[in-house]
């Protein structure tokens, strides 16, 4: 069931639409925000909440890739793979980060601490290689200093 | 040289507050509204100062204006959406806007909803820009409480309301009409056109969508004349452009300047040539869905007007530089693997054809690649061009293709002839470069 602070959280998302179901994607978020991903329960409330079918909501839900419909971990780590990321070297970055964490991509560490996903470009190209953690954004990323960043998420 | 959009951004990455944007001349334009500037008047200023739409597609902002229904017989309400979706791979101008002077955006929403007489905005932004998220909603937040917001205008009897949405991922948010899907709350698949956003939009209503920086010139526009915004620039396109580059070049940045600067002063003076140890090979001028430009369309203008068509388009004007140390087919490779993956999956062409063309670029980096490998890739630059799928997702995938077959065949061939990727015998260097 939707708690209450999420029920109003959702109140207020609405307002911002003419309709319940333009909040479609506000409201995947906010859920999230607060139970880390949307799992089928949580999708159920959300749609019962806006008046949609579940059907219909997953539909949204699984088209963006920033809606979890599987558990994350702790943290996400969002590697930027896109071009000047890659012309400076962020694939050696993403295989520090495996041979370190034991994860690769679209994983999550066994101890439930880190997941990793691939991001499209997070526009900081003037500073890549470039790699967001849950909300920090990280430029000039080296294999040798990303252990350092990723030990701040604990 | 004058910066209007930029000069008064703080160095240190900070943000620009509402006290400093009002008294550095932030929402004067307000003033000039009140004093009787009709919304066909702003609409007029727009199209005299020769502002083309800086997401890419150039497109004039004041006939885009020209086709919302206008008069007391008009549908109501009317829709103006900033582009704030930024996905673009080597793009990141409107995020340096948007952080450091987020009261810019909210006075560009005002303007432009007035000049079409649309009292709802909505700041479409794409959900990695947290920063900017934060910054915007303050800004929104001190907008309504001054007054700006929410209020009828003084002297003008328009009130504007705006929100800030928050999106989810996805590139394919960033085209306009699956943007409006995204808003509406749905899944990003394109819309057809006709009917175009400007009469059936955004739950059916006119809708504009204008990107951030286009957005961000209008209060300067209103505030000095189309006279002022034509001197600005060095060519028949008026105004500034914020240029960026990336890459492997000495001061990789970004730098707002008049438009139609060539690409060659942009290297050499403000990304100070190419960085120690590697030649300039190629550049994409603006974004991933470009043709490559190579060391002769250097002097080239860099605006809407100057590029001939034959060779390319200015495109977000954040250029992406290859060096002689990168490989072009593992350039490609990793653009082409951006688009399959990014594909909403609506047409067939581009839902199967780009993975193909991924999977054909990586057999030549893998040394799998015959002759007809190739001939593949130049057909699917031809299967995949423009009007041949549902949105511009596809071609602007096959720019960069089709021009690097055409600029860099022989290292296409290369990859055939020495049965792999020449290049990745030279990563231990590569290595050692980053
Ligand atoms: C696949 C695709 C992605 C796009 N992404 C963006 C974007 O992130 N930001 C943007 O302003 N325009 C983007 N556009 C262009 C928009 O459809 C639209 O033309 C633009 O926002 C209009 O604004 P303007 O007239 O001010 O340039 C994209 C277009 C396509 C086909
Ligand atoms: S071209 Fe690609 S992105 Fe555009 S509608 Fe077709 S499948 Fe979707
Ligand atoms: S390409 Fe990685 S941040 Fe732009």
């Amino acid at each position: 069931m939707l708690s209450e602070i999420e029920r109003r959280e959702l109140e207020d998302a609405v307002k911002s639409y003419p309709d319940k179901r333009g909040a479609a994607i506000d409201a995947l978020l906010t859920i999230q925000r607060r139970r880390g991903w949307i799992s089928d329960d949580s999708l159920l409330e959300i749609a019962k909440f806006l008046e949609v079918t579940a059907e219909d909501l997953d539909s949204v839900a699984t088209f963006y890739n920033l809606v979890f419909r599987k558990p994350v971990g702790r943290h996400v780590a969002f590697m930027c793979d896109s071009i000047s990321c890659w012309i400076k070297g962020c694939e050696q970055v993403q295989e520090q980060i495996k041979k370190l964490y034991d994860v690769d991509l679209g994983q999550t560490t066994s101890d439930g601490r880190l997941t990793v996903l691939p991001i499209a470009c997070l526009g900081q190209c003037e500073r890549a290689p470039a790699v967001m953690i849950d909300q920090d954004v990280y430029g000039d990323v080296t294999p040798e200093k990303i252990e350092q960043i990723v030990e701040k998420y604990k | 040289m004058e910066r209007p959009l930029t000069q008064h951004i703080h160095p240190d990455g900070t943000t620009r507050t509402l006290r400093e944007y009002v008294k550095e001349g932030g929402y004067r334009c307000l003033e000039r509204l009140a004093a009787g500037l009709a919304p066909k008047d702003v609409q007029r200023l727009v199209t005299e100062a020769g502002l083309r739409g800086r997401g890419g597609g150039g497109f004039r902002t004041g006939t885009k204006w020209s086709f919302v229904p206008m008069g007391p017989d008009a549908p109501k309400p009317k829709y103006i959406v900033a582009n704030g979706d930024e996905m673009e791979p080597g793009t990141f101008k409107d995020r340096v806007l948007m952080e450091g002077d987020p009261h810019g955006l909210v006075e560009g929403m005002i303007l432009a909803g007035y000049a079409i007489d649309a009292e709802i905005g909505y700041i479409f932004l794409r959900g990695e820009y947290h920063l900017s998220a934060q910054r915007l909603n303050q800004a929104i937040a001190e907008a309504y409480a001054e007054g700006y917001l929410g209020k009828p205008l003084p002297g003008t009897g328009f009130r504007f309301d705006l929100h800030l949405h928050a999106s989810a991922g996805r590139y394919i948010c960033g085209e306009e009409t699956a943007l409006i899907n995204a808003l509406e709350g749905k899944r990003a698949v394109p819309r057809a056109k006709p009917p175009f956003p400007q009469t059936v939009g955004l739950w059916g209503q006119p809708t504009i969508v204008q990107n951030v920086e286009t957005l961000y010139n209008l209060p300067h526009i209103i505030n000095h004349g189309a006279d002022w915004y034509h001197r600005l620039s060095r060519t028949q396109d008026g105004g500034t452009k914020i240029y960026g580059i990336s890459g492997r070049v000495t001061n990789p940045g970004w730098w707002e300047l008049p438009l139609g600067i060539t690409a060659r002063e942009l290297l050499e003076r403000h990304a100070r040539g190419m960085a120690d140890g590697v030649r300039f090979r190629g550049l994409l001028p603006g974004g991933i869905s470009t043709a490559f430009m190579t060391e002769e369309h250097l002097d080239l203008p860099m605006d809407f007007s100057s590029i001939p068509p034959e060779i390319g388009r200015l495109g977000t004007g954040t250029m992406i530089i290859l060096d002689d140390q990168t490989c072009p087919v593992g350039f490609v490779l990793n653009l082409e693997k951006f688009f399959a993956r990014e594909s909403c999956g609506w047409c067939t062409p581009c839902r199967e054809g780009l993975p193909w063309v991924a999977k054909l670029l990586t057999s030549f980096e893998a040394g799998r690649a015959t002759s007809d490998d190739l001939s593949l890739l130049e057909m699917h630059a031809k299967w995949l061009a423009p009007g041949h799928t549902f949105c511009g997702l596809a071609p602007g995938a096959m720019a960069p293709l089709q021009s690097a077959l055409k600029y860099f065949h022989d290292d296409f061939e290369r990859h055939i002839t020495s049965g792999g990727c020449p290049w990745s015998r030279k990563s231990a260097q590569r290595r050692i470069l980053v």
